[in-house]
């Protein structure tokens, strides 16, 4: 064993023992299949997306069936608030929405895949999320009419206000 | 010393009066809203036997008044909040059963039995806890303040909304929260040095997600099981919550499922599209964590009513997302003159902590407000100021100095001065 190896050694068993002197040492190991099963983070480079895909054609008959009665025809505003803006983030009246607003293309899908509809929720396939997705990044201007979106191009897709967000009580790394 | 000494031109009295003297009181401020009294209390209890025990007890009826304030969406119940009662309730502990509600899709009910937390991603050992488990931890308490990012959204409009104190700035609440410091936990999965940011989840019915610092989670996070004694509320997170000293309320999750180590926040729909403040310029502030130095003045406040001249007593609640309050600052002259509150103890971080200052009104107008200064030197800004800084768009994190108006007729609204 090298000499790193052995520093890197012991202060593993340092943590391990600073960890049952601070608790009982309770957990359960999780093995690879039960994390494979957990709920998945989904994060602007893709990650933890999973594996599908869907046609803005497609979303839109899904989101005029399930979506338009708190979101508006073609996200212009509901109950539930409009998800699509002409409007701009300055001036007198700003007005974020998902087009205007929101950083992340893969926000959407994660958002639209847990939450949504509110009436039953995660109850879109994951072609179906794609699906919404991409119309919904088509009436954003982002994707054409015969568009197609997937696990690999959805987090090509750059939002206009990616940048537009500037961290406070975090640094960035 | 003569009372002339002690009294401004604005009728604020030294705050040691009441310690110092047995001064008469005013009759006590009235609720306008009278309450009908339930016809079956006898006229003389001394005379009647009692009511029996009961398992748990339950507020007065003749106190039925006192409750939270719903705002819901309309086409999903479960999507709004319910507003504490700050105008009607004293101390610095707010009951559990008025504990202000933010839900994104309802309460969910949960087996406590079945729930697990799981701790994975960038650590040494995934782990999963049940509940029991962590009842067997060590456990630490701490009186802390919840507040959404969003109380007092009400603010940024261009005319001040009419209505309770607490239904404009009671999405704030204080309690006793008890459960395992989230360090121990993270030390038992044994993080990897290159994590940097926590993934809270919950198991609610929008799968709720946001990014804590590692940093923070180490510091002075609780996994907390139980609020002011007793096991979590199913509105408050039952049978599982995080509590984040003095960070805006979203992070505090409730029903906490899963925590994921990661190197990178994870950009959830709540921490981009929402709890982030557009400015003027069109860029927004993002991962606006700490909840800054606000107070505001509970009683007389609109819906309270002077019924005559006389000596009151204004009382109210201040508290800092950065540390203690240091001074409360009392005006009845809209601003031009202060005087300083008694501070009631305990004076805890990142708590309420109840302020109150004698006030004789002489029966005229005045505008009555607070100002706190927290021990890191922050002051409560100006309504102007803050507008004048952050524009109206952000709508999230407006802690500026609230006014209250009393009319000739004892009778209190809310103003911007």
């Amino acid at each position: 064993m090298s000499t790193p190896e052995r520093l890197l050694l012991a202060s593993w068993l340092l943590i391990a023992t600073a960890a049952q002197a601070a608790g009982p040492g309770l957990g359960k190991p999780l093995s690879a299949a039960d994390i494979a099963a957990l709920p998945r983070s989904v994060f602007p480079d893709g990650r933890g997306l999973a594996a599908g895909r869907g046609t803005v054609s497609d979303g839109k008959v899904i989101y005029d069936a399930q979506c338009t009665s708190c979101h508006g025809i073609a996200g212009r505003g509901g109950s539930g608030g409009h998800l699509i803006s002409d409007g701009k983030l300055t001036g007198a009246d700003p007005d974020p929405a998902v087009n205007t607003y929101w950083p992340y293309a893969t926000t959407l899908w994660d958002f639209t895949r847990r939450a949504m509809p509110m009436t039953a929720p995660g109850s879109l396939s994951v072609d179906e999320t794609y699906a919404v997705t991409a119309y919904l990044l088509h009436l954003s201007g982002l994707i054409e009419a015969d568009g197609v979106l997937d696990e690999q191009s959805l987090p090509k897709v750059r939002m206009p206000n990616r940048d537009g967000f500037d961290w406070i009580d975090a640094k960035r790394h | 010393m003569s009372e002339g000494d002690e009294t401004s031109a604005s009728g604020l009295l030294d705050r040691r009066l009441f310690l110092r003297r047995g001064l008469r009181w005013s009759a006590a401020i009235a609720a306008a809203p009278s309450i009908a009294i339930a016809a079956d209390i006898p006229s003389d209890p001394t005379r009647t036997p009692g009511q029996p025990f009961s398992n748990y007890g339950q507020p007065s009826p003749q106190e039925k008044a006192t409750i939270r304030w719903i705002s819901a969406n309309r086409a999903v119940a479960g999507n709004g909040v319910s507003w504490t009662p700050l105008h009607d309730l004293e101390g610095i502990i707010t009951p559990s059963g008025l504990h202000f509600e933010r839900h994104h899709n309802g309460v969910p009910q949960i087996d406590a039995e079945a729930h697990r937390l799981s701790v994975h991603g960038l650590v040494q050992r995934p782990l999963s806890f049940t509940i029991e488990a962590l009842k067997r931890y060590p456990q630490r308490s701490r009186i802390g303040f919840v507040e959404c990012g969003g109380n007092s959204n009400s603010s940024w409009n261009l005319e001040p909304l009419q209505t309770r104190a607490g239904y404009l700035h009671g999405l704030a609440s204080n309690s006793e929260w008890t459960g395992v410091p989230l360090s121990i936990v993270l030390d038992e999965a044994g993080v990897d040095p290159a994590a940097r940011w926590l993934v809270l989840e919950a198991s609610d019915a929008i799968g709720m997600n946001m990014s804590l610092p590692l940093a923070k989670a180490r510091k002075d996070c609780l996994l907390a099981l139980y609020q002011n004694g007793e096991r979590l509320r199913p509105e408050q997170g039952y049978p599982l919550r995080l509590i984040v000293p003095g960070w805006e309320g979203v992070l505090n999750v409730k029903w906490l499922s899963r925590i994921e180590l990661t190197t990178e926040p994870v950009m959830s729909r709540n921490e981009t599209s929402r709890y982030t403040e557009l400015q003027p310029d069109g860029r927004a502030r993002q991962f606006t964590f700490v909840m800054d130095v606000k107070s505001l003045i509970t009683s007389p406040s609109p819906g309270h009513l002077l019924n005559e001249k006389g000596l009151y007593e204004i009382r109210g609640l201040a508290w800092s997302g950065r540390g203690k309050i240091k001074r409360v600052e009392v005006s009845a002259d809209a601003g031009k003159t202060w005087k300083p509150a008694a501070l009631q103890g305990p004076v805890l971080p990142m708590s309420f902590t109840r302020f109150r200052i004698p006030w004789r009104w002489d029966g005229a107008a005045a505008t009555l407000q607070s100002r706190a200064v927290d021990d890191t030197g922050a002051v409560q800004p100006t309504r102007a100021a803050l507008v004048a800084k952050r524009g109206r768009a952000g709508y999230f994190h407006y802690n500026a100095i609230v006014s209250w108006q009393v009319s000739e007729d004892g009778e209190l609204s809310h103003v911007y001065a």
